[in-house]
């Protein structure tokens, strides 16, 4: 058996291992208390300059490692607390994730950002925070967050061979959760969706990472088929065809529950709970916003006036 | 000699100073004026996307850099193939610099499929690989930390490669300016960081914003080599970023270039009399007497002549405009490099 931890580990190693333009970089990555053992004597192993340790400077160490995947690296830049992460914003948010769209397209912005959720452990506002939501707002980033220790393996090696900025989430309520694990094979994060995990008859529950993890434990007390588990991996982008995956399992059973390990106000659970439901929006695309005079006429076409009257002549 | 002090501009910041011509100090006249048609080519392309915007055809900001020509076209001088250079919001003059198309910058501004960057970013948000211009973006500083990440790439890649990062005077009031020294500076990494010192941040002039006047007390609180240098002495320009590339690609780690030079224009826009600070009026007639273009051309005795340039220009604006707006597919199919 191996467990979540163990799973991530074995992960950057073989990563580290298989695809010599992987490297690691972070705070505390010579000093594995960090991170748990998920990246325990991986400067052993692959050397000082591939598993490189930083001055405490979040913002500059993930915008550096930003600079190095534009030439060609496959960075994963560690930040061991979500918290601290947040220093390291515009470096994600204004920077990675909107690279390739604002220079033209194509272009490969192959950055790993692993941030740890460290909930618990008395340690206070500042070192437990789970923001995975606002990260999944933002065009142009894939989010993860994995449940099992299969998926801690297999979604972080999809994650840094993705050729697309990808914000992994672990969560440290999840690493001694055991599980058998079949030999390496790679995924396109692409196809990574919502899965059933558990099938029931009366409830859906859908979740992401811990959550997900909670609602299998759940279902196992409930029995009796009762609660229908679906885990979403990969929380940003979701497209209608995921939130399908959703609404065929909440129109069989008629209940939904989304749970969600973070705060509710604008968040991760309630935008699946809105969406699935059949709640109306009118958003902008997912996308960045363009510069081109009429992509920007598009863009901006849906809160205009003229279209949100069209579309509630539809719904009235 | 003299020790410099790294904490005050001194003469350089002066603006009744270095209004003589250049030193040649044994460049070539070939060399010399293949940098004055760089620079012309420069203030002509500015001066085109001025008009524009006065005229109401471009929208999107542009920041110009008209009067800093010689910071660009000097450190242009020595980037070779393989090196990686980052900009920031004024930086169509980097772009040409390197060598990259007028035409390209220009449809880029018009928001043009034939733009460098597929008309998706506009006049801050530049890039063209194959002239070494890796991006340009308007986040004050955000730039400086990825071309350390460049310096970090050329540094993994074992070769000799070098990562350049121009940014303005403001930027060093940024805390992630600091992280980015730091970090180059501790990893020894081959990273030559350009001030352009134009003495303004938008409005505000540095004596408002900053205890001290010179920002090469930063390189030295990093443990950085550094020169201060004359930015629109186009020679002395060239010469600082021989020094400071060598320094660079030879292992040693990061230089710091504080370019003094001067914006003739407001912070945005084609303007003089808009986003101005203290005394901008009277300081701008001086300054103009600093212009790298006339001291250069002086320099070489040479009478100016601005029409083949300005055609070169005209004719790049109509190809420029005649272009297509890109698809309107484009949104959706460029946020991920992979759809």
């Amino acid at each position: 058996m191996t467990n979540y931890c163990e799973a991530m580990l074995e992960a950057h190693r073989w990563l580290m291992r298989e695809r010599p333009e992987v490297f690691c970089i972070g705070q505390g990555l010579w000093s594995p208390w960090y991170v748990g053992n998920s990246m325990r004597d991986l400067e052993k192993e692959f050397g000082l300059d591939r598993v490189i340790d930083t001055p405490v400077s979040e913002a500059a160490t993930t915008s550096a490692a930003l600079g190095a995947a534009l030439g060609g690296y496959r960075p994963i830049v560690v930040h061991p607390r979500m918290d601290f992460a947040v220093l390291a914003m515009d470096a994600i948010v204004n920077e990675a994730a909107n690279w390739n769209h604002m220079f033209g397209g194509g272009i490969p912005v192959p950055l790993t950002v692993r941030t740890i959720i460290n909930r618990g452990g008395e340690q206070g506002a500042q070192h437990s925070q789970a923001l995975h939501a606002w990260f999944a707002h933002v065009p142009g980033l894939r989010v993860v967050m994995p449940a099992t220790p299969s998926d801690a393996r297999d979604l972080l090696i999809a994650s840094v061979l993705c050729d697309d900025p990808v914000v992994y989430i672990d969560d440290r309520w999840l690493y001694e959760e055991e599980e058998e694990l079949e030999v390496v094979e790679t995924l396109d994060l692409r196809d990574v969706h919502p899965r059933v995990r558990c099938e029931g008859s009366d409830i859906t529950l859908v979740s992401t990472g811990y959550g997900s993890s909670v609602c299998l434990s759940v279902a196992e007390l409930t029995g009796d088929s009762t609660c229908e588990v679906i885990d979403v991996p990969v929380i940003h982008p979701i497209s209608e065809e995921d939130y399908d995956v959703i609404r065929e399992s909440y129109g069989r059973t008629g209940r939904l529950l989304v749970v969600d390990g973070a705060w509710g106000s604008c968040g991760w659970a309630a935008g699946v709970a809105a969406t699935v439901g059949g709640g109306q929006t009118l958003t902008l695309a997912s996308a960045p916003a363009p510069t081109s005079r009429g992509l920007e006429a598009d863009y901006y076409r849906p809160v205009q006036a003229e279209s949100m009257a069209a579309k509630i002549r539809k719904l009235v | 000699m003299a020790k410099i002090d790294p904490a005050a501009l001194g003469s350089l910041g002066d603006p009744t100073s270095c209004h003589k011509p250049i030193a040649l100090a044994g460049t070539s006249p070939e060399v010399a004026c293949a940098m004055l048609e760089q620079m012309l080519l420069i203030r002509a392309a500015e001066e085109q996307i001025g008009d524009a915007v006065t005229e109401g055809m471009v929208k999107c900001p542009c920041h110009l850099a008209i009067g800093q020509e010689a910071v660009a076209v000097g450190v242009a001088q020595h980037v070779r193939d393989e090196d990686r250079v980052f900009g920031a919001h004024r930086s169509h003059g980097h772009f040409l610099a390197l060598g990259a198309s007028v035409e390209s910058l220009f449809a880029e501004i018009l928001g043009k499929d034939t733009g460098c960057s597929r008309g998706m970013g506009g006049s801050m948000h530049l890039r063209d690989v194959e002239h070494n211009f890796w991006g340009s973006v308007p986040i004050v500083a955000a730039t400086i930390p990825i071309a350390v990440g460049a310096g970090l790439a050329a540094q993994m890649d074992r070769n000799d490669a070098v990562a350049v990062s121009f940014f303005g005077d403001g930027a060093t009031e940024e805390g992630v300016f600091h992280e980015a020294m730091n970090l180059a500076s501790v990893k020894k990494l081959p990273v030559v960081f350009v001030c352009e010192h134009n003495l303004f941040s938008s409005h505000l002039h540095v004596s408002l914003r900053q205890p001290a006047d010179s920002t090469c007390r930063y390189a030295v609180a990093h443990c950085i080599p550094w020169v201060r240098v004359d930015g629109n002495d186009v020679v002395a320009m060239t010469a600082a970023m021989a020094e400071a590339a060598t320094h660079a690609r030879s292992g040693k780690g990061p230089f710091y270039i504080e370019a003094v030079t001067y914006r003739w224009r407001g912070h945005v826009g084609p303007r003089e009399d808009l986003d101005v600070g203290v005394k901008r009026k009277d300081d701008l007639e001086l300054w103009k007497k600093r212009d790298p273009i006339a001291r250069l051309a002086a320099a070489l005795n040479l009478e100016l002549d601005w029409r083949p340039v300005r055609h070169q220009v005209e004719s790049a604006w109509v190809k420029a405009a005649a272009a297509s707006e890109p698809s309107p597919s484009a949104l959706m199919d460029r946020v991920f490099s992979q759809p």
